[in-house]
């Protein structure tokens, strides 16, 4: 699509072009503002004219974004997002649709529309703005709050146990499933590449930082002394190795990845677990995707899985063109004048 | 009187046949066939399916009865009839439901095979009404259906169970019989349905044809009967239900307007089959979405609305009830949208099954905050595909949303419908973008409707949503006088739709002492109950609502001509309501919530009613 639509007489697009130019109202310091620089400094070069870019999103801090951005846009209703861009999508294939939502707004209230999206294989892109907190209703817990998490709504912690967004996309067959970090400008623009390359239904986890309502949720994930220990890059083909000195990595042993030291002696790179995005069986994704929040092991970022079947709208065109081969276009004389039809005649008599 | 075959044939302007067993007995296709045939031989005919909501209920119970009453005639009808001439009644329980509705002196074809002890006792009878004087005054017909039918399929393939399953083709058979109807069309019928099962029409179609020859050859009927064909006006017809006319008529407001048809939407009784219609007509390029639930059903069908589409999305009341949000952001963001209501019995879930009208206020005013939207209602199984057509028209020109209200009685009640010259098919025009101005996502026009500017389009990059917003430039805006601005302008927008619509039409006098005001699908019964008072020489005015908001532009200066003004609806007055507060003329409300619709009869007597007060 992207290489059709591309017009070399037009000047080149900058992140300016795709600036609204509306003050933007996050709090200051906000995680989103890095989401929006990046996708902003991704989108000009993505090949895509300007005015094929839709965003779309529901309810809550992130769900503003759409407003931001200088592209075709609509700010929804609270969950709704995935159902308005399927439509939009359906309809209109020729677009690059892509859904700006946070953890409330998809994992809560949207959490239905979000896994039909994915098991469709509807193409689009969805960020989701993770900050573990509900932002604009003023710090209650949201359904990716850890467990025990004291806030306004649960004073005494909340006994709630969490989703696991990359787990439960996975479970309703996403294609392609991704996790980044606001602060690392770099990886998020990898990924939102990635997105943009891949055909279905893409769904990438922001780790998105609130500093008013749950300052520091991702902090050793993102501080720079503690990030290296705590962090896995997935790289599709790489052996998982971390650690600031690249000293520690990753082995399954059966169904349960370990964290070894590399520097020991006793095993390299060469042992430990590499990563296949592409993988057709799904139960590697699962657990890379546990290793989540876990206390031995780092949490992963990268892309966890990817996988290419057709998607929905395209299996929606196909079968209209498949229908129009066969049975001709339709047209208001056909749409009227076919199936059991009889005739009366001037003297009121009925003929065949 | 005509002798064919030593029987005797009588000629009748029209009957009324009801259909009853048990809800696997296949009622509803033996009226559907037959209505099919009786259109096809010219008459004038009008249905009403009444099925439960359970889809095999227990066998044998009175619940599990499924019904399908049938009206034809010789001249022109308006209902599926008030009372039943004939009772096909395959079991106990059919017998009994009916009894109550049937005229005096009706016929009543019984399947004695069903009269055991198990199937009285489940209907509640202590003694077989056959043998006893309950049916004392009827004309009634023992015919062993099941043992005709085993007999007649003697030597099958099939199983006993599946042989069994006939019986309903071997009933129709004997009533194509009684009512001279041709079998072919059935013939026809069986042939293509059960293409890939040859075994299937061949004893379909022999228990067909065995209950036909059955009539020619017993004793037991002496008379047969004909209704002759109806002096319908030149031209072509097909027997329509409402839900089908539905779907074809937005099929040809996406030709007319030129647009993809994109319709977003979850299953649910009884609007269902106005999806299975449209998702035939892959053809025509229509996107069928069946969606998650209700609400992604009217959130698809939004953002289709923003691509370009005509977008519709179809609904029962329970699931109007779960759009109620959405259809606010595609007020605020003013798309154009239709969405369709086949109104049931509520509230909740309710009667799933039955019809009813109770969902006008929720139309009008179901949502949070001052959001207006165009209401309008169609009043016979074909009128549904003229106003499918009427809100696919004002949805695209005025950018709002359209709930077209239709009910499970004409949804799923048939008639014969005088298809339409291609030409007289309305116009239908999108908002216009004005070039001379520069670009603004609300910029109006003069009926205030904004332009329709869709992604793809280069230079006119901009964002729509639910937060209020300052006219024009269609920024987020919060201020105390904007608001107040943009509610106003919101509503006058769409009253201005009142300038778009036709004028309230009065058929009889335009002025007197008696109106009957109607809205959706009570007009059948209103018409003939008019009709009635008019023969017996009284003179009573009638006038039927399609646009409920805004109501046409004449509606109070109509209402004023009349000294007493009736508002039948099947609900507890919400018309009655609207009426009053609108235009302070006080109107006398006469409602029925059975889930059924109105006789003809119930209307007729409220009219006597008041003219029997007026005389005296």
């Amino acid at each position: 699509m992207a290489n059709e639509n591309m017009n070399i007489d037009k000047p080149k697009l900058t992140a300016k072009d795709f600036s609204s130019g509306l003050d933007v109202r996050w709090c200051p310091g906000c995680g989103d503002y890095s989401i929006l620089a990046q996708v902003q400094r991704t989108f000009p070069a993505m090949g895509i004219p300007k005015e094929k870019f839709v965003w779309v999103s529901g309810i809550g801090c992130s769900s503003r974004f759409p407003y931001y951005m200088d592209t075709y846009g609509i700010h929804g209703i609270h969950g709704r997002a995935p159902a308005i861009a399927s439509g939009l999508k359906v309809a209109r294939p020729d677009l690059s649709v892509w859904v700006a939502t946070g953890d409330g707004d998809l994992m809560s209230i949207g959490g239905n529309h979000f896994i039909h999206t994915c098991r469709k294989n509807i193409d689009l892109k969805i960020l989701l703005f993770n900050n573990r907190i509900y932002g604009l209703t003023k710090g209650q817990y949201s359904p990716t709050s850890e467990q025990g998490k004291v806030t306004k709504s649960s004073p005494y912690g909340s006994v709630d146990y969490p989703f696991n967004p990359a787990s439960l996309a996975l479970g309703a067959e996403a294609s392609f499933v991704a996790r980044t970090l606001d602060r690392d400008p770099k990886h998020m623009q990898a990924m939102i590449n990635r997105a943009a390359e891949h055909k279905g239904t893409a769904f990438i986890e922001i780790y998105q930082n609130c500093n008013i309502f749950n300052d520091g949720a991702f902090e050793v994930l993102t501080d720079k002394k503690s990030k290296a220990d705590n962090i896995v890059v997935l790289e599709h083909g790489k052996p998982m190795v971390f650690g600031a000195e690249k000293d520690k990595g990753i082995v399954l042993d059966g169904f349960t990845p370990k964290v070894v030291s590399l520097a020991d002696g006793k095993h390299t790179a060469d042992d430990c677990w590499v990563h296949d995005e592409k993988d057709p069986n799904p139960l590697r994704a699962f657990i890379i995707a546990h290793m989540t929040d876990h206390e031995e092991l780092p949490t992963p970022v990268g892309v966890f899985r990817q996988i290419l079947k057709p998607t929905y709208d395209e299996g929606v065109e196909n079968q209209i063109k498949g229908v129009k081969e066969k049975k001709g276009d339709g047209s208001l004389e056909k749409l009227l004048y076919s199936g059991n039809t009889w005739v009366v005649n001037g003297n009121g008599e009925v003929e065949k | 009187m005509a002798q064919e075959n030593g029987k005797e044939v009588k000629s009748v302007s029209e009957v009324t046949v009801m259909f009853a067993g048990d809800s696997g007995d296949g009622m509803q296709l033996t009226g559907t066939q037959f209505s099919d045939t009786t259109a096809f031989v010219g008459n004038d005919l009008s249905t009403l399916p009444d099925y439960p909501a359970e889809i095999r209920a227990p066998a044998g119970t009175l619940y599990g009865v499924s019904g399908f009453q049938l009206h034809f005639s010789s001249n022109p009808i308006h209902t599926p009839g008030d009372s039943p001439d004939v009772l096909v009644a395959m079991n106990p329980a059919a017998l009994k439901i009916n009894l109550k509705n049937i005229k005096p002196h009706a016929v009543i074809v019984v399947n004695t095979d069903s009269f055991d002890k198990k199937n009285l006792n489940t209907a509640g009878y202590d003694e077989n009404p056959l043998e006893n004087d309950t049916l004392a005054g009827y004309k009634v017909f023992q015919v062993p259906i099941t043992t005709l039918t085993e007999n007649a399929l003697e030597g099958s393939p099939l199983s006993i169970k599946e042989v069994q399953r006939c019986k309903n083709f071997f009933a129709l058979g004997l009533m194509y019989w009684l009512y001279n109807r041709p079998l072919e069309p059935t013939i026809e019928w069986i042939e293509t349905k059960f293409k890939k099962r040859p075994e299937l029409i061949d004893a379909n179609m022999k228990a067909l044809k065995a209950g036909f020859y059955y009539g020619d050859a017993t004793q037991l009927f002496t008379t047969r009967y004909t209704v002759k064909p109806a002096s319908l006006p030149e031209g072509t017809y097909r027997n329509i239900s409402g839900n089908e006319a539905t779907a074809i008529g937005f099929v040809a407001a996406s030709q007319l307007s030129g647009l993809p048809l994109f319709l977003g939407t979850y299953p649910i009784t009884p609007a269902s089959d106005i999806l299975h219609y449209m998702s035939v007509y892959k053809n025509y390029g229509v996107k069928t979405f069946q969606a998650e639930d209700e609400i992604a059903g009217i959130a698809s069908a939004i953002g289709a609305a923003f691509g370009g589409s005509l977008a519709v999305t179809t609904t029962s009341g329970p699931g109007l009830a779960l759009k109620t949000e959405a259809t606010g952001l595609a007020v605020m963001t003013e798309l154009p949208l239709v969405i369709v209501d086949v109104q049931r019995g509520g509230p909740s879930t309710g009667l799933p099954t039955k019809t009813e009208q109770a969902d006008l206020m929720q139309s009008i005013y179901g949502r949070n905050g001052e959001s207006p939207v165009a209401v309008i209602a169609a009043s016979t199984p074909k009128d549904c595909f003229y106003m499918a057509i009427e809100a696919s028209r004002i949805a695209l020109r005025f950018m709002t949303p359209v709930i077209l209200l239709t009910d499970g009685y004409i949804a799923n009640g048939a008639e014969p419908w005088k298809l339409p010259e291609i030409d007289e098919l309305p116009e239908i025009n999108v908002a216009p973008l004005d070039e001379s101005k520069e670009f603004q996502p609300y910029n109006r026009d003069e009926f205030l409707a904004r332009p329709w500017v869709k992604p793809g389009t280069p230079g006119m990059e901009h964002r729509i949503g639910g937060l209020e917003k300052q006219n024009i430039t269609g920024n987020v805006n919060y201020e105390p006088d904007n608001h107040d601005f943009m509610v106003r302008l919101r509503q006058e927008k769409v009253d201005n739709i009142a300038k778009f619509i036709p004028d309230l039409e009065v058929d009889g006098e335009q002025e007197g002492d008696i109106l009957v005001l109607g809205w959706g699908g009570t007009y059948g019964a209103i018409t003939e109950a008019v009709k009635q008072m008019r023969a017996a020489g009284h003179k009573v005015s009638q006038a039927h609502m399609k646009y409920l908001n805004p109501m046409p532009a004449n509606t109070e200066d109509v209402l004023k001509k009349f000294k007493t003004i009736i508002v039948p609806e099947l609900n507890l007055g919400q018309l009655a309501t609207l009426i009053r507060s609108k235009y302070l003329i006080d109107v006398v409300s006469h409602t029925k919530i059975k889930g059924l619709p109105f006789r003809a009869a119930e209307i007729r007597s409220k009219i006597e009613e008041i003219l029997g007060g007026s005389n005296g």
